[in-house]
């Protein structure tokens, strides 16, 4: 069952592979160290219960040297009105919307692998499903600041929503914008439900840790939050029940979400937009970006906090194999629709895509292509993909290939419309960069929250997945539960601290 | 801190079936063999507590399946139904507006919210119901009496026999529990947790309360 995720990237580091045998030790191979349960709890629960570090409270300056400048730029603009940024005709949607666009597609990644990667059994996803659900939830709420100020009037934003207002008027549900509102935000809850479902357990952990340690606010904090948690097997069995059907809903909802997205523009008549192969484009590219953003953290945050046995260079292997995948689809994508341009033989699409790719814009349009196509390929080495150097700057070019991917779909489609005497160069100004850099503020502020306060890493799901977990470890029936390799193979077996019975007394004594 | 009596009483009587005895086993192996075996003893007031999900515990204690799916698909097509219901009635009766000549009201165009107000419904639908099926949010509960539970969420393994069990003898109950390969064995109640003797009765009450002291300093 869980084979399947290890058989290729698992099991190059073990002990076996140096003999050349090819014994599957799968499950033995997610978690390295040799960690007990007690381990894992230690380990995770540390970072939030430690004293803060210094270098904590420097990155949170910065962040939140970022945040304030969000606030300043929105205040601004809100005050003076958006035609401080640089969106004007003929380019009505500019970098608002890309910013936009390409956070949504960042959070993407966060439900890839907390759900869809659950659906296939992919049991490495325990170690970064929890801080990816987490980018999840800020990615969506920065990427929910761009329309809400893009609309000229943050104040009457309700207009939005079905909520009865002075104009006695209803939203326009015809509208793919308005499918967005309910799309993003649906998103948003969901993924805010799914991810305090799965910290239940944990909260659970650091209650019972903080009663422990005589730290009776915290224990009160954790308590209320925890919602009385147990443990009990009569609970889990509800709760796995929820997570699955959670994680079922998700899926769905995920691939959904960057359709509609998709939709704002596909649904347009605008050459360059109007092409049917947008949801399935945007959804792989959503994953794609995601996916080297949840890499960027990654990398810092295991080194960070020590976090190497559990987030191995194995699940840092396959998050590369993934961008490998999704970024050769977007990558094919993008000549896709050059074909169908000229396959269509429609004059107008043909010269949206060829003034994309030579017009005055081709400067991102190949930066596009290089970051998003050719220089993920790299990956097809087993070298490449196992370099953490390599893998944080790829990490690093896909966002920024995604963010000109979004670029070049808003403004080259729109800066040449059918009348010449209207087509324009687009510039941003200072404020749509302020507003773009604070986002990042916004973001980090929140993630670097999340990894003071909140365990990290999912130890409940952890545990779960190490061969200690499964009661059929420790008495071999012989009926083919059994774990280990057959035959004399020298296998790593986990030496676990377990308590036993005269450990016990003479803890008493 | 005292609690009004009808709080007090009410949450005592959602927590009764906590009280009984607490069992401690060293690893998910010993806990999935001692629930067998009390089982085959009769005894059907039991629970498990582990820092994960076991695989195979529920076939062990006799668990049927979560009805949680019953739940979830009945909000979810409420989610669904009142999508369309909503969509309808704002578009095409109460405040019907021509655009491009299109219809009023047409299932095509509504069907994106029509889904994400099922996924909606559905999930919340699975958190709450989730919720309610295990009595949650319940903040009190006699076993954090015990100060050996701590470890429930960290590496220990219990069992617990309900005090309400019809076939629940406390003596023979912990000499089972111990033959069985218990690390320790405590009885539990609304006023505390309590180490048990040879004979299944209470020898030294554990404090409730005092913990010991600190061992990270406190933020």
């Amino acid at each position: 069952m869980a084979t399947t995720a290890t058989t290729h990237a698992g099991r190059h580091d073990s002990p076996t592979h140096a003999s050349g045998e090819h014994v599957l030790l799968a499950d033995e191979e997610l978690i390295k160290g040799n960690l007990s349960f007690h381990d894992i709890t230690e380990l995770v629960s540390y970072h939030s219960e430690k004293k803060t570090p210094l270098g904590w409270y420097l990155a949170f300056s910065a962040a939140l040297l970022g945040l304030m400048t969000l606030g300043l730029a929105l205040a601004y603009q809100v005050w003076n009105g958006v035609g401080v940024w640089g969106n004007n005709i003929p380019v009505g949607w500019g970098w608002p919307i890309v910013n936009f666009v390409w956070w949504v597609g960042i959070g993407h990644a966060g439900t890839l692998i907390s759900a869809i990667l659950f659906l296939f059994r992919q049991r490495w996803r325990t170690s970064i499903n929890r801080a990816a659900e987490a980018m999840t939830l800020f990615a969506v709420a920065c990427a929910l600041i761009f329309p809400t100020f893009h609309v000229g009037r943050v104040w009457v934003i309700y207009y939005t929503l079905p909520i009865p207002n002075q104009m006695l008027m209803w939203p326009q549900f015809k509208s793919p914008l308005l499918w967005d509102v309910f799309a993003v935000s649906i998103y948003g809850t969901v993924s805010l439900l799914f991810w305090y479902v799965g910290l239940l357990p944990d909260l659970g952990t650091l209650r019972d840790r903080a009663v422990a340690q005589g730290r009776t606010l915290r224990a009160k904090i954790m308590g209320f939050f925890s919602l009385g948690w147990t443990g009990s097997n009569r609970h889990w069995r509800h709760y796995e029940k929820a997570y699955l059907i959670l994680a079922g809903l998700a899926t769905p909802l995920v691939l959904s979400v960057h359709s509609v997205v998709s939709f704002d523009f596909a649904v347009s008549i605008v050459p360059g937009w109007h092409t049917t192969i947008f949801p399935p484009y945007f959804v792989a590219g959503a994953i794609f970006s995601g996916f080297a953003m949840v890499q960027t953290l990654m990398i810092v945050a295991r080194k960070v906090y020590n976090l190497e046995n559990i987030i191995t260079l194995d699940h840092l292997e396959k998050m590369n194999v993934i961008i490998l995948v999704t970024g050769t689809i977007v990558g094919f994508a993008y000549i896709t629709e050059f074909f169908i341009a000229w396959y269509s033989g429609v004059t107008y699409e043909q010269f949206a895509f060829q003034n994309r790719a030579f017009g005055p814009y081709a400067w991102a349009y190949w930066i596009m292509m290089s970051c998003n196509l050719i220089f993920p390929q790299l990956f097809w080495l087993k070298k490449m993909r196992r370099s953490i150097a390599v893998m944080f700057v790829i990490s690093i070019t896909t966002n920024i290939g995604m963010w000109f991917e979004r670029f070049v779909i808003v403004t080259s489609s729109l800066h040449r419309d059918y009348l010449p005497s209207s087509w324009d160069y687009f510039s941003p100004t200072l404020f749509d960069v302020l507003t773009y850099i604070g986002s990042f503020g916004l973001f980090f502020t929140l993630f670097l929250l999340f990894l003071r306060f909140v365990p990290m890493v999912a130890i409940a799901e952890v545990k779960g997945v190490t061969p200690q977990a499964d009661p059929h470890f420790y008495h071999t029936h012989g009926d083919g539960h059994g774990h280990r390799a057959a035959g004399d193979t020298p296998v790593a077996v986990p030496q676990v601290a377990y308590r036993t019975a005269a450990s016990e007394q003479d803890n008493e004594v | 801190m005292a609690l009004p009596a009808f709080i007090d009483n009410a949450l005592r009587s959602r927590a009764d079936k906590n009280v009984g005895l607490l069992a401690e086993f060293s690893n998910p192996g010993d806990l999935y063999e001692a629930v067998e075996e009390v089982r085959r003893a009769g005894y059907t007031q039991i629970d498990t507590f582990s820092p994960f999900p076991i695989h195979g515990m529920d076939h062990a204690m006799g668990l049927r399946p979560s009805k949680l799916g019953y739940i979830v698909i009945v909000a979810g097509l409420t989610g669904c139904f009142l999508a369309f219901l909503m969509q309808w009635w704002m578009g095409a009766v109460d405040y019907p507006i021509a655009i491009s000549g299109k219809p009023f009201f047409a299932v095509e165009p509504s069907v994106p919210i029509a889904f994400e107000l099922t996924v909606l419904f559905a999930a919340l639908g699975s958190v709450g119901g989730m919720l309610a099926l295990n009595s949650l949010p319940k903040p009190y509960n006699p076993l954090f009496y015990s100060e050996r539970f701590q470890r429930a969420t960290d590496d220990g393994f219990f069992l617990q026999i309900a005090a309400n069990d019809q076939k629940f003898d406390r003596a023979g109950a912990v000499g089972m529990l111990r033959d069985l390969g218990a690390l320790g064995v405590e009885y539990v109640d609304h006023d505390g947790a309590y180490d048990l003797g040879d004979d299944g009765e209470i020898v030294t009450p554990t404090p409730a309360v005092p913990p010991p002291p600190p061992t990270t300093p406190a933020i």
